[in-house]
């Protein structure tokens, strides 16, 4: 049974989360959470180097206050509302296939073990996997123009046809990886 | 303060984020092997809530707490760069699990080790932004 300390439901959770985007546009502004990586480069002096960065970011402190938010929201639901024994019940099968690549069960976690445990954040092969995959969402989100929040909940609600060829490439590129190259850096 | 409103949309965001575990590399790993409906559910259901509120807001010419009309940006017409950078950013989420909204969600619920994911991205950010003119977009 469901219960507000485990997993909240697909329904609920897409609902808010739709509602999230209509709350932002009544407030005059447009959802999107990559345009902050924009934003931070800006404020740490990109803008000397490329005109790309050129711009005042003060226009976009309204969703700099949203990533703050965000932040405080994960803190709340992590300390507050959680009950591991609840959580992150994933299909049997993955478990079965995380563990051929040496990837540790959920257990009530969000994150594997194998990632983010101060143990892994000393290796520098999973340093280097953080890097690099940073380095491709940051990179590819820009190029793309947009996220999963700009894209695939923004846009394809606005009917965009340039927001479904980005939800299609964000597949290509998540199946690609998953399936062929994930086994490749954990082995 | 006109600033609440956000932080309170942010709030709402990051809760619900982290309590439907799309915030989790589990789940990201279980969508892209259709393993599980959870993902696909939540954002198939975003999307039509989504579509319904911005049909509604349309129609009716809705207007925006300040009273201005509320204008949704087109995107810009193209499509190389959407389907390349699109594609590029799928391998980063398939490897790490974490797009930009739950990077800063998973920081603040004490995810420290997702600040190197962070740095990351603000580095391909940055390449991006040098590189802009010699793609093709």
């Amino acid at each position: 049974m469901e219960s507000l300390y485990g997993t909240w439901p697909w329904y609920v959770s897409g609902f808010l989360i739709g509602g999230v985007m209509l709350a932002l546009l009544y407030f005059g502004k447009t959802f999107g959470m990559s345009s902050n990586l924009r934003t931070m480069c800006t404020m740490l002096g990109a803008g000397k180097t490329s005109e790309f960065f050129k711009f005042d970011w003060k226009t976009q402190r309204w969703n700099l206050t949203v990533v703050l938010g965000a932040m405080i929201g994960g803190y709340i639901a992590v300390n507050f509302i959680s009950d591991p024994a609840q959580m992150v019940q994933i299909n049997p099968k993955t478990i079965t296939e995380l563990q051929a690549m040496n990837i540790d069960a959920p257990d009530g976690k969000l994150l594997p073990d194998a990632l983010t445990s101060t143990e892994a954040l000393q290796s520098p092969k999973i340093l280097g996997i953080l890097l690099l995959g940073g380095l491709l969402v940051g990179f590819g989100t820009r190029y793309a123009g947009g996220c999963t929040s700009g894209h695939a909940i923004t846009g394809l609600s606005n009917l965009q046809l340039p927001s479904l060829i980005a939800v299609i490439g964000f597949f290509i590129g998540g199946l690609v990886m998953s399936w062929l190259l994930l086994p490749l850096f954990f082995n | 303060m006109k600033f609440i409103k956000f932080l309170f949309v942010g709030i709402v965001f990051g809760i619900v984020l982290t309590k439907s575990e799309a915030v989790s590399w589990y789940r990201i790993y279980e969508m892209f092997h259709f393993q599980s409906f959870h993902m696909f559910g939540i954002i198939m259901t975003a999307v039509v809530v989504g579509v319904i509120g911005v049909q509604i807001i349309k129609r009716t010419n809705m207007k925006d707490i300040t009273g201005a009309p509320i204008v949704i940006p087109d995107k810009e017409k193209g499509f190389t760069g959407y389907l390349v950078g699109g594609t590029l950013f799928g391998l980063g989420w398939g490897l790490i699990g974490t797009c930009p909204g739950p990077m800063y969600i998973l920081i603040g619920a004490g995810f420290y080790g997702i600040g190197v994911i962070l740095l990351g991205a603000l580095v391909g950010t940055y390449l991006y932004g040098v590189l802009k003119n010699k793609l093709p977009h």
